[in-house]
């Protein structure tokens, strides 16, 4: 017990320390290089540098390393590691490419299916279906495809809600917290101590991309967090649960989805959203613009960017409380 | 009032969750077929039941949308 404990406090001072202390020179180097996009829902437009990605990627590998010497050897716990440092990495790459140049609605998702191959070819997982107060279906072959679409999923579906500051990096701040109480409480320790790096280089990413923004995490930064995330899931056994943790992101990805029809990329749509003459934020009246959380948020009032933010935040908080709902009554069986 | 649909949207989300996981548990992996040979009877339950929880994600999507839009009629409208 007490290698774990050792290992989570070790590998979430190195996730959070690692990420809080190279934001600041990755801003200064971002600003150099004028790698920089306009904030639109800033007074005045500010130029915030992008992306984020490279730190939080450096955050959690550190972390994830340390915990591959830290925690006790188990053959899984080694492939777990390996495979989700792997699948985060791909991510990453996806994510990047996009931030430097804009690529079609379809690559993202396309591109991410190579994400998950390391987790099929290190067999870091369970080819059974958990599900919450039921029991379990054994699905070897599809659940084979259920991973080749699981990382793209996660990984767009925190792409899309990265539309404000501190948005993205928040919200995996707290749908990771959740799924980690949720693996503690299904007693899954050593996936729930390789969920804490996930957490903490989101809480310390947060502290630079919250309302007002100092960076952007970018399409690598967001992809990287969603491709962590999806990896856990699927490593962790727990794939139901990650998704309730999950379910604003995907109540965002499912309202953009059934109102555009197709897998586009966001900047070729109409923005959801318009401004109002004193700055706040209001549902726009473009028939043909996508519905989308967000302005579902701010269809009775016009909101602030800070608002529109806590109220994400709460919705993120009750999903994750559901999510730990979820892990207590797993023991039960109907 | 808005906001309050919206934390309702995600609890009701949140129960088709878990309810379809209880029809794919109780239900689905019950079928197998036999008179094929071991294998193939293997393989068609594997078929029928990947079939029958693709669509049940797909009840699930539609019932979403339906749901999706009767909760928020005002609010797309606006």
């Amino acid at each position: 017990m007490q290698d774990y404990i050792v290992g989570a406090v070790v590998a979430s001072a190195i996730a959070f320390f690692v990420v809080f202390g190279l934001v600041p020179p990755l801003i200064k180097m971002l600003t150099k290089k004028n790698w920089m996009v306009k904030d639109v829902n800033r007074i005045g437009g500010a130029m915030i540098p992008r992306p984020g990605g490279p730190v939080i990627l450096a955050g959690i590998i550190a972390s994830e390393i340390s915990l591959y010497f830290l925690l006790p050897q188990h053959t899984f716990t080694t492939k777990a590691i390996i495979a989700l440092l792997i699948t985060t990495s791909i991510g990453f790459i996806v994510g990047f490419i996009d931030d430097r140049k804009v690529m079609g609605g379809w690559f993202k998702p396309v591109a991410l299916i190579a994400a998950a191959i390391p987790i099929i070819l290190l067999g870091a997982y369970e080819p059974n279906l958990v599900f919450p107060l039921f029991g379990e279906v054994k699905i070897p072959a599809l659940y084979l495809g259920l991973i080749l679409i699981m990382i793209p999923i996660t990984g767009n579906t925190i792409n899309s809600i990265d539309v404000m500051n501190g948005i993205a990096s928040g919200f995996m701040t707290i749908a990771t917290f959740s799924l980690a109480i949720a693996l503690f409480i299904l007693q899954n320790y050593s996936i729930a101590i390789l969920t804490l790096p996930l957490a903490f280089a989101s809480l310390a990413f947060f502290r630079y991309h919250n309302f007002p923004a100092k960076i952007f995490p970018g399409d690598s930064g967001a992809i990287t967090l969603g491709a962590a995330y999806g990896a856990i899931a699927i490593i962790g056994h727990v794939e139901v649960i990650a998704a309730i943790a999950l379910l604003p992101a995907i109540i965002n990805s499912f309202l953009f989805l059934s109102s555009v029809k197709r897998i586009v990329e966001h900047r070729q749509v109409k923005g959801p959203t318009v401004h109002t003459d004193d700055h706040k934020i209001t549902a726009t009246k473009e028939i043909d613009a996508p519905i989308t959380l967000v302005r579902l948020i701010v269809a009775a009032k016009p909101l602030t960017e800070k608002q529109i933010g806590n109220t994400i935040f709460k919705l993120a908080i009750f999903s994750g409380i559901l999510a730990i709902i979820t892990a207590l009554v797993s023991g039960f069986r109907i | 009032m808005s906001q309050v649909l919206i934390f309702i949207f995600i609890a009701i989300m949140w129960v088709l969750i878990l309810a379809g996981g209880g029809i794919l548990v109780t239900m689905v992996s019950k079928i197998s077929i036999t008179g094929y040979g071991q294998h193939l009877d293997f393989f068609l339950a594997s078929i029928v039941k990947a079939i029958i929880a693709i669509a049940l994600v797909g009840a699930w999507v539609l019932v979403l949308t339906k749901l999706k839009n009767k909760i928020f009629q005002k609010q797309i409208k606006a």
